[in-house]
């Protein structure tokens, strides 16, 4: 009897992820959410700029590549020519938080009923490791080499918060991959979203906070405890906005 | 069907409509809102989505989403929104994605203005985006042709999997003419199968991607796309020519400013002056074999636009110093009038003599 197994909507392709980038983890919920809602075949996902950018080799359900940034942009036009679609993107925080920020936010002012998977961690992983917007101060980069300072460089966005003030936002829910706990947070926020699209009851994002390793310059379980330690005071884990709750995480 | 007087923006939404496109995604800017502001009226009474985005940047990016999903999608912009396209342009080219994206043309660069100009022409049909990569680009002269031109546009797009471009200028989306919608042959349009729509678990999923990190791959995709390229040049090259058979003049204009000289062409030859008229239809493919021809027959050419000399440099690559090839243009959104492009001739026509 087999009690685990790859998730069918994950591609049986070798990641090109360093060893210790939680990338590959958060993929594997995103495919067991689809396999679990049997959506795989109306599913289109949508790939970023990044680290992530080979992700439309990664999942068995239609893929599509999209300029730095404008993955939300790419996902409203497949919606809106296919609103039967599951679309999703999966975004860094370079793409989804500097260059991406205006597509971002008006998904969310829209309430396009698309789910964004936003890997938060703190860093450009694809070009070699320099300062993203959501770097924290004083953290170093090869752009930062002195610490971010913020009167230079100014501060972090978070960007759960931020959309969760927009009306059109069904979702927002920031969670992390450092632990098994965590994981399985992580899997049960990014199903949710996934279903509130089903239900099509607007916009849902999930930020997952992840390691980098490499470009942080940790092994990878001192990144695991450099995001509990560090990461997560900055960005605190939890639901910022979820309209099906009852209470006061309808709107934060 | 009746002809109806209509402006050339209300236009080509009307004919985006009657050419099946369901789906315009665009940001407003003079002077080309009339095409948003019309489809926002009629895309909603035929099941339609006229959707404003955020920025020309966000609006490129939809159409380049619905596309990617197998829907005929349409957006517009003017000069400055085009540059701001280009990103996206690069992308769809790169993805092999048909649309349409009509430019009507403002002076430049910067905001420039907002009256008429073909200041665009190097960027329409050479630097469009980043990267080897052409659109094929449609250059009407009337009302009636930016009807005809934008139905055949969309069927181009989905032939070639390619942007199609209309380059228009200010001129041609403001001012009305009649024009009718008549049905046009129907061409055979090739099944979308490429489309990343969802695969419904009856096939492989699809990739719709730019990326070749090899460089052997993307040398072999972009080759294989400039095969497409040429069969374009030898299938699709469109020109009209007036008064050329005897013409010791000719002159070489597209769009608003093709019409200008067909009426200096007109006075020219009242005051017994032989003068004809080439002008492109398509901008690319350029019909460089056919002004090669004319090079080759007539004295001399004249190029008018409403630019400081674009097309121009195509039509002396194309003449290949047959006969002298001469400019004349206003620019900044001026419009030259028929005297002054008449002037022009009759000082070229006494050099000659």
């Amino acid at each position: 009897m087999v009690v685990f197994d790859k998730p069918k909507a994950l591609a049986d392709a070798p990641f090109h992820y360093c060893p210790g980038c939680t990338h590959g983890i958060v993929h594997r919920l995103v495919a067991e959410s689809i396999d679990e809602l049997g959506c795989e075949g109306r599913t289109v996902g949508v790939a970023p700029v990044g680290c992530s950018v080979f992700a439309y080799n990664y999942f068995n359900c239609d893929m599509i590549q999209a300029p730095h940034g404008r993955a939300p942009a790419v996902a409203t036009g497949v919606k809106r020519a296919k609103p039967e679609n599951m679309v999703f993107t999966y975004q860094g925080d370079g793409d989804l938080a500097a260059i991406g920020t205006a597509e971002t936010v008006h998904v969310g002012a829209r309430g396009e009923n698309i789910t964004i998977i936003f890997i938060n961690n703190a860093i450009y992983g694809m070009t070699g490791g320099q300062m993203a917007p959501t770097t924290l101060p004083g953290q170093v980069s090869t752009t930062s080499p002195y610490g971010r300072n913020i009167k230079i460089q100014g501060h972090p966005i978070r960007i759960c918060e931020m959309l969760s003030t927009l009306d059109g936002t069904a979702y927002a829910e920031r969670v992390s991959v450092d632990s098994f706990k965590n994981i399985k947070k992580a899997k049960s926020a990014i199903k949710k979203a996934f279903e509130i699209q089903q239900a099509g009851l607007g916009f849902s994002i999930v930020e997952v906070l992840s390691t980098c390793p490499t470009n942080w310059g940790k092994t990878p379980t001192e990144a695991l405890e450099w995001l509990r330690t560090d990461m997560i005071p900055y960005y605190p884990l939890g639901v910022y906005k979820d309209i099906t709750a009852k209470g006061e995480n309808r709107h934060v | 069907m009746a002809k109806v007087l209509m402006k050339g923006n209300e236009v080509v939404a009307e004919a985006a409509i009657r050419s099946g496109c369901r789906l315009f995604f665009g940001y407003p800017i003079t002077p080309q809102t009339e095409i948003s502001e019309t489809l926002a009226k009629r895309m909603p009474q035929v099941d339609g989505l006229c959707l404003q985005a955020e920025s020309e940047v966000a609006a490129i990016n939809m159409v380049l989403g619905a596309s990617a999903a197998g829907a005929r999608v349409l957006t517009s912009s003017s000069s400055p929104g085009i540059s701001l396209k280009s990103e996206g342009i690069s992308y769809m080219v790169g993805s092999d994605l048909p649309c349409v994206i009509v430019n009507v043309q403002r002076g430049g660069p910067g905001l420039g203005g907002i009256q008429p100009s073909q200041a665009d022409y190097y960027q329409a049909t050479k630097a469009l985006g980043h990267g080897d990569m052409h659109l094929i680009v449609l250059a009407p002269a009337s009302i009636q042709e930016v009807a005809d031109l934008t139905m055949e546009a969309f069927d181009l797009a989905d032939i070639y999997r390619m942007p199609v471009m209309i380059l228009a200028d200010g001129a041609l989306g403001q001012m009305m003419e009649p024009v009718n919608f008549e049905s046009r042959p129907s061409r055979q349009i090739p099944e979308k199968t490429w489309a990343a729509g969802g695969h419904g678990d009856k096939r492989k999923n699809n990739i719709i991607n730019s990326l070749y990190i090899q460089p052997d791959e993307l040398e072999n995709m972009v080759v294989e796309r400039f095969k497409r390229y040429a069969e374009i040049a030898e299938k699709e090259v469109k020109h009209e020519e007036y008064l050329t058979d005897d013409a010791d003049i000719v002159l070489v204009s597209y769009g608003i400013t093709a019409r200008i000289s067909k009426s200096a062409v007109n006075m020219a030859r009242a005051n017994g002056i032989k003068v004809g008229l080439f002008r492109p239809i398509t901008l690319w493919p350029f019909p460089s074999k056919a002004i090669h021809a004319i090079g080759k027959k007539t004295k001399a050419i004249l190029t008018v636009e409403l630019n400081m000399g674009q097309m121009v440099s195509d039509v002396k690559l194309a003449v290949e110093n047959a006969c002298p090839v001469e400019f004349y243009g206003r620019t900044g959104g001026m419009l030259p009038s028929v005297e002054e492009v008449y002037k022009k001739i009759a000082t070229m026509a006494a050099e000659l003599k």
